[in-house]
């Protein structure tokens, strides 16, 4: 698996609904994992190649552990599957980010809506607005009663801010009755499926701009296989060429080859290692660069991220 | 527990003062001895506990859950005691609170969104070193480039208006006392909190700042509701205190670095892509910012020792890197070597989220000096600045020779 800090143990798989699993990984040493923020999702590669990406549902108080939950998706590409027929406790994965592209804003008051699977990314969000004190509710759908994973720790934990939807007992969430009145103090979350999000984005067409923030699960535009074969590495200053092997990370081969290069956290968040990519196309796996400055692959951190194909030049 | 009683470790009792005078100007000698004496040290005379070696205070700065910041990062414990101003939003703040206004400035303040200022810092750079020759070979090298640069270029990267920002160093200088005791230096700045918090508070307004500053960019992430009206001019007012002093004194660092290791500055000449990673090694040696305190969120147990709850630690940032368990030949300058997870910008969630500004500073001033100088010695003795947490500079008299 790439790079030593991005591989982790998976400890714990339980089934948490049916159709839905969930994961729990650590660093094989134990060590601490790198921080994150409710919203936050990491890149998961599997042993046979693929990555998907789960968001962290777990408790960020605990620096030794990630969570995810993962819903079998019978049209998916086998990345699901094979997590739920094939993965088990203690196989080794590796991990990228974790990044946030829906962090929680302050607010007085949030309204939260997940549809199924959706509430992944919710769930730490609710836990850490009743920190806040803020006033909040979670409106939370799902086909039946059963598919709805931590259903009850949640209506355990907070009673009746929450609001469960089964959609073979109850029919589609009321969005109309939610959202229909704009409220300017009130931020609107929601994670779920496409139509779920085209629907409230629908109903929240006379809200204030920016109250509502949306989280796509994108299962069907993924990334591209990660590579689990060695790569080359040119620094084109330097005049060196060395290859990379999957259980080096970039910043080693390259410093061992000879390149001074300044690093500090090493896990992808401080950004210290920023290096200028001349040609090849990164494989990103850090926590800093925005989708944009991914995709201008004239950049990558060195520390976690890798190559997406055979060959990578480095301004060093 | 009771096992964990009945194996504590009684910690070694020291009564030195970290803030005395004589300690602030020459902190090597107790960084030695507390390093020595074990891995956590009991400070009589402020009733907390200090680390002093790498490995810990390494683990004590990432470990957030348990070693907090919002009861203050100085000496002062804010659950029992009143702060001097409200409190900072980053600095002194925890998750979740500290989390937003930490997103906005980390995304403001990374690396790609700041390589629209590499050009212009570069061209401030050299007009100031030019302006600095042109006038003599003498010179005294902390108010004529150490403060002087980044007194021309962050707060105009920031969006500050042109009157005032000589109260920029005196605010920052005043700060960054008040994590200490209440000793004579806090007592010395008294008269001035209340004018210099003002005229900062004044700055951090969204009609005092530019429209293409950092400033600017935080009061319009409130705009979009990533943070609160409220926030907004708090998360300014961290930029002023934590940007301006913190640089000029690693820059200080730096020149006094190289006056002192001829070596290094020809290396530096030879190879001024170093730049970067020279900046880092005089952080790691000189440490600017020297230390803060955390304040336990539990019974914590360190290499034995048990830090009770809701007690202060202090974490000494300088003695950690100049740990022999950690650097090779640690007091030595040295180009060569990797300063890679030095301590001198925290590490973890609250790392200096302005590394990547004082770094870009310090390349733009040190590629400039060495086009520019081929050799630098100092010409007089150095002064240093007594403060609580800086090791400062009060005087940096440098002779150097212009290129041919």
């Amino acid at each position: 698996m790439p790079g030593n800090a991005a591989t982790l143990t998976v400890s714990v798989k339980e089934d948490v609904a049916e159709g839905v699993v969930s994961l729990t990984l650590a660093r094989p040493d134990g060590a601490r994992l790198p921080d994150w923020t409710p919203g936050s999702h990491i890149d998961l590669v599997l042993p046979e190649g693929t990555t998907r990406q789960y968001s962290l549902c777990g408790d960020r108080w605990d620096a030794h552990t990630y969570r995810i939950a993962v819903l079998r998706e019978p049209a998916g590409r086998g990345g699901s599957a094979y997590v739920h027929d094939r993965l088990r406790p203690g196989d080794r994965v590796g991990v990228g980010g974790p990044r946030n592209h829906f962090p929680l804003v302050p607010s007085e008051k949030y309204l939260f809506i997940a549809g199924g699977i959706g509430i992944t990314p919710l769930l730490p969000m609710v836990r850490q607005a009743e920190l806040l004190g803020a006033d909040w509710q979670l409106l939370y759908g799902g086909r039946t009663r059963a598919s709805m994973a931590f259903r009850e720790e949640l209506t355990e934990a907070y009673g009746e801010r929450v609001h469960v939807v089964p959609q073979d007992e109850l029919g589609l969430l009321d969005l109309a009755t939610w959202l229909g009145t704009p409220r300017p103090d009130t931020k609107v979350y929601c994670c779920g499926p496409a139509p779920l999000l085209a629907a409230v984005e629908a109903a929240c067409a006379a809200w204030p701009p920016y109250a509502l923030r949306v989280e796509r699960f994108t299962s069907a535009a993924q990334t591209a296989p990660v590579r689990d074969t060695p790569f080359e590495v040119e620094l084109r200053r330097t005049g060196r060429t060395v290859t990379v092997t999957p259980e080096v990370s970039v910043l080693d081969a390259v410093r061992r080859a000879g390149a001074d290069v300044l690093s500090s956290c090493e896990q992808g968040t401080c950004g210290t290692c920023l290096t200028p990519v001349l040609e090849g196309q990164p494989d990103h796996r850090d926590s800093v660069l925005a989708d944009h400055e991914r995709a201008a692959n004239d950049c990558m951190f060195l520390c976690v991220s890798r190559s997406c194909g055979d060959r990578l030049v480095l301004d060093l | 527990m009771t096992e964990a009683l009945e194996r504590a470790v009684v910690p070694p009792v020291s009564d030195a003062d970290p803030f005395a005078h004589e300690v602030l100007l020459d902190p090597e000698p107790l960084h030695q001895a507390l390093r020595e004496a074990g891995p956590v040290v009991y400070l009589s005379r402020y009733d907390v506990h200090a680390l002093a070696r790498y490995e810990q205070v390494h683990a004590a700065l990432v470990d957030w859950q348990r070693f907090e910041s919002g009861s203050g990062v100085g000496l002062a414990n804010f659950r029992h005691e009143k702060p001097w101003r409200p409190p900072s939003l980053l600095l002194e703040a925890d998750p979740p609170r500290h989390d937003a206004p930490r997103r906005i400035l980390r995304e403001i303040l990374a690396p790609p969104a700041l390589r629209r200022l590499r050009a212009s810092w570069a061209a401030v750079a050299e007009e100031l070193v030019d302006q600095v020759l042109a006038e003599g070979t003498e010179f005294d090298a902390f108010t004529a480039l150490a403060e002087a640069f980044p007194l021309r270029a962050f707060p105009d990267a920031v969006g500050l208006g042109p009157d005032g920002r000589e109260n920029l160093l005196p605010y920052g200088n005043m700060a960054f006392n008040a994590f200490g005791p209440r000793n004579d230096l806090v007592a010395a700045d008294a008269h001035r909190t209340a004018e210099l918090s003002a005229w900062v508070n004044a700055q951090c307004r969204r009609e005092a700042l530019s429209e293409d500053g950092f400033g600017a960019q935080i009061w319009a992430a409130a705009d979009r509701g990533d943070l609160t009206y409220e926030q907004a001019p708090l998360v300014v007012r961290s930029l002023l205190t934590a940007g301006v002093d913190t640089t000029v004194h690693g820059l200080a660092a730096c020149l006094y670095a190289f006056a002192t290791h001829p070596g290094e500055w020809q290396r530096l000449r030879d190879r001024p892509e170093l730049a970067r990673a020279a900046f880092d090694e005089a952080v790691r040696w000189q440490s600017p910012v020297q230390t803060f305190f955390r304040t336990a969120t539990t019974d914590v147990t360190i290499a034995g020792t048990i830090v009770p709850k809701d007690t202060k630690i202090l974490m000494f940032l300088g003695a950690a890197n100049r740990d022999p368990d950690r650097w090779h030949d640690p007091d030595r300058f040295d180009l060569t070597r990797d300063p890679s997870g030095h301590v001198g910008f925290g590490m973890g969630l609250h790392q200096c989220v302005g590394q990547h500004v004082a770094r870009l500073e310090a390349e733009a001033l040190l590629t400039a000096l060495a086009d520019r100088i081929e050799r630098i010695e100092l010409a007089g003795t150095p002064h240093r600045h007594p403060n609580n947490t800086l090791r400062s500079w009060a005087s940096l008299p440098l002779r150097v020779q212009p290129t041919a």
